[in-house]
């Protein structure tokens, strides 16, 4: 039941991100619709792994009895280091929005295209 | 020690890129030198291991975080999830490759790009970029493979924008990464549908285990379409001129090289996942194949228009890679096919491919560097606006006539060879083929001699010659020894580097 309700959410992340990346021309806010896109790879991932009543995969806390089970630990440490490398993508594009505006004093995207000026 | 080489090739550059900003608030030249020492260090080490690769057929194996790294079972692994890394031929191929371009474009940078506080961080990043390249190389589970793919994009898209002060340069940087940025997530998801099914993240074991489901040709598409869009094939080609025109020349010369390494992790992916199944392995030749002739086509008529020398040679950039794309796909469409045409041209067209990656990869990085020093020069990318170079500057004009000559495959040169392989065994597939490949090569000499006939001739202007420093001459001129080298002895290279890495890649 709860992995349905996972999987959909999934479904609407991806497609709201992928709707907003094809029809947002602000840059930053395409910043805004890759991280929802991520999140919801991020949440999918992570659901792979979930477990109906289980517990945290920490070693020493593990019980005796094996009726317990534990969800799946690598793609909790795998999703981790994604959200690293997107906290990362996403403050290398906000730094370069802020320099394309600075630079341009536009943020849309129909203002930035084409390169006339061979500099 | 040897058994070490393969977390050696990635540990080496990322120590040192995060040593360069400390050495570099002591001594600027500290930290150049620093910088070389490690590029060099990585060179040593893969010319050392290539005889046991190439010629005995060694292949290092490598756990991180084992007591005894090389040990692994007959199912892979002891320990189910483990940083699992791989040299074989076909990868060696790859790092032989990109070490020493990569040295070469270190060498031409450190006096192209001006010495002052940024220098540091463009040293720092450049070093990343080699990391990731490396990294990517010897990658043997998926999950490394996507974390050093990020590495490469995060670093070079830093360095596309490394001009922040002018226009365009921010614009060009964001436009790469967020190409990256959405093509790695779609890779991520890929990967969760593999891993999802086989738990597993281990090459090897998944190329064992993969069924060819319609579960797994999705997550295969969604593996090589992010790296076929990182590597610039045609549907997905729209960041290329932005990205290649803006960067320094040096780094359009690096992420050039970087998309011929995400070539590689296209290849390595299709041969791995597809040769098992004869269902998988041939639509992705026809797709291959598709993808190439669509590339080739599309990039040299853009390229045709151009006026700016560096989209030019971006467009051309693009158009090369569907020669490699047009070789592997041959290969890969006839490999499974149960019939004697893979060992008639099949194997031929791929030693053809394989080799266009090597020798693409010299003369568009001689190219990109020529444009850097046209552009230094002439003070504008326009080609309207350059004349008469070759009045006062011998050098430059005679090593991008062997640029020039080797891409339009013209038979001295390196680019003849690998040209004319390709033609001949795709000929036996397809004729067609061989035509459209042909015409390209024609307007491909078409627009160089646009370039040369703008750039280099003509009454020059009144400015003062300018001349070259050493160490640009130095990294120009070892590029075209290259190219003119294996242009005139392609059989060494064939015999002792090709052939081992088709081998592995078919066998593998």
């Amino acid at each position: 039941m709860s992995a349905i309700v996972l999987y959909v959410t999934f479904i609407l992340l991806l497609t709201i991100g992928i709707i907003a990346l094809l029809f947002k021309r602000n840059l930053i806010k395409i910043v805004i619709a890759f991280n929802i896109l991520d999140s919801g790879i991020n949440l999918f991932f992570i659901s792979l792994g979930y477990r109906e009543n289980a517990m945290a995969p920490i070693f020493t806390l593990a019980p005796f009895d094996s009726v317990i089970t534990m969800v799946l630990p690598t793609p909790q440490a795998l999703i981790l280091t994604n959200i690293v490398i997107g906290f990362a993508t996403t403050a290398l594009m906000l730094g370069v929005a802020v320099l394309t505006y600075r630079n341009n004093n536009t943020l849309d995207t129909r203002k930035l295209r084409g390169v006339e000026e061979y500099d | 020690m040897i058994k070490h080489v393969p977390i050696l090739l990635v540990a080496i550059p990322l120590l040192v890129a995060f040593m360069i900003p400390m050495i570099g608030m002591v001594n600027r030249t500290a930290r150049t030198v620093i910088g070389a020492i490690a590029l060099v260090m990585i060179l040593a080490i893969s010319y050392y291991i290539a005889g046991d690769v190439m010629l005995h057929g060694k292949i290092f194996y490598y756990m991180v975080g084992s007591s005894n790294p090389e040990i692994i079972t007959e199912h892979g692994l002891t320990f189910p999830i483990r940083i699992g890394l791989k040299i074989d031929p076909f990868s060696l191929f790859f790092i032989l490759m990109a070490t020493t371009l990569v040295f070469i474009f270190y060498l031409f940078s450190i006096q192209y790009i001006e010495e002052n506080e940024r220098k540091n961080y463009f040293t720092v990043l450049f070093i990343c970029m080699v990391a990731g390249m490396m990294g990517l190389l010897v990658a043997n589970d998926l999950f490394t493979f996507f974390v050093f793919l990020e590495i490469l994009s995060i670093s070079s898209a830093a360095l596309v924008a490394f001009r922040t002060e002018r226009k365009h340069p921010p614009y060009a940087g964001y436009k790469y990464m967020f190409v990256s940025a959405v093509a790695t997530s779609f890779f991520l998801l890929g990967i969760a549908f593999l891993y999802a099914q086989y738990g597993s993240f281990n090459i090897d074991y998944l190329k064992e285990a993969i069924r060819g489901t319609l579960l797994d040709k999705i997550a295969i598409v969604l593996l090589i379409i992010p790296l076929a869009m990182k590597s610039g094939v045609v549907p997905m080609h729209m960041w290329i001129p932005d990205t290649y025109s803006e960067a320094p020349a040096p780094i359009s010369a690096m992420v050039k090289l970087g998309s011929l390494i995400c070539l590689y992790g296209l290849f390595r992916i299709s041969f791995s996942f597809g040769l098992s199944h004869a269902h998988v392995s041939y639509p992705l030749g026809v797709l291959f194949i598709v993808f190439g002739v669509l590339s080739m086509f599309v990039g040299v008529t853009q390229a045709l228009v151009q006026k700016d020398v560096k989209r030019l040679m971006a467009f051309h950039a693009v158009s090369q890679v569907g020669y490699m794309l047009l070789g592997m796909g041959v290969g890969l469409s006839v490999v499974k096919s149960g019939d004697a045409s893979f060992a008639l041209f099949g194997k031929v067209a791929m030693i053809g491919g394989l080799l266009h990656v090597i020798n693409n990869a010299l003369y568009k990085g001689l190219l990109f560097l020529t444009s850097g020093v046209l552009v230094r020069h002439f003070k504008t990318r326009n080609l309207d606006a350059m004349n008469g170079l070759a009045h006062y500057d011998i050098f430059t004009t005679v090593v991008f006539m062997i640029a020039a000559l080797a891409i339009s495959g013209i038979p001295p040169f390196n680019g003849f060879v690998s040209k004319i392989i390709i033609y001949e065994s795709v000929f036996q597939y397809n004729p067609v083929l061989t035509l459209i490949a042909i015409f390209v090569s024609i307007l491909t000499l078409a627009s160089f001699v646009k370039v040369f006939y703008s750039a280099f001739l003509g009454m020059p202007s009144k400015k003062r010659p300018m001349e070259q420093p050493v160490l640009i001459k130095c990294s120009m001129l070892l590029l075209a020894v290259f190219i003119v080298a294996i242009g005139i002895f392609p059989q060494g290279i064939l015999k002792i580097i090709i052939e081992p890495a088709v081998n592995a890649l078919v066998n593998f």
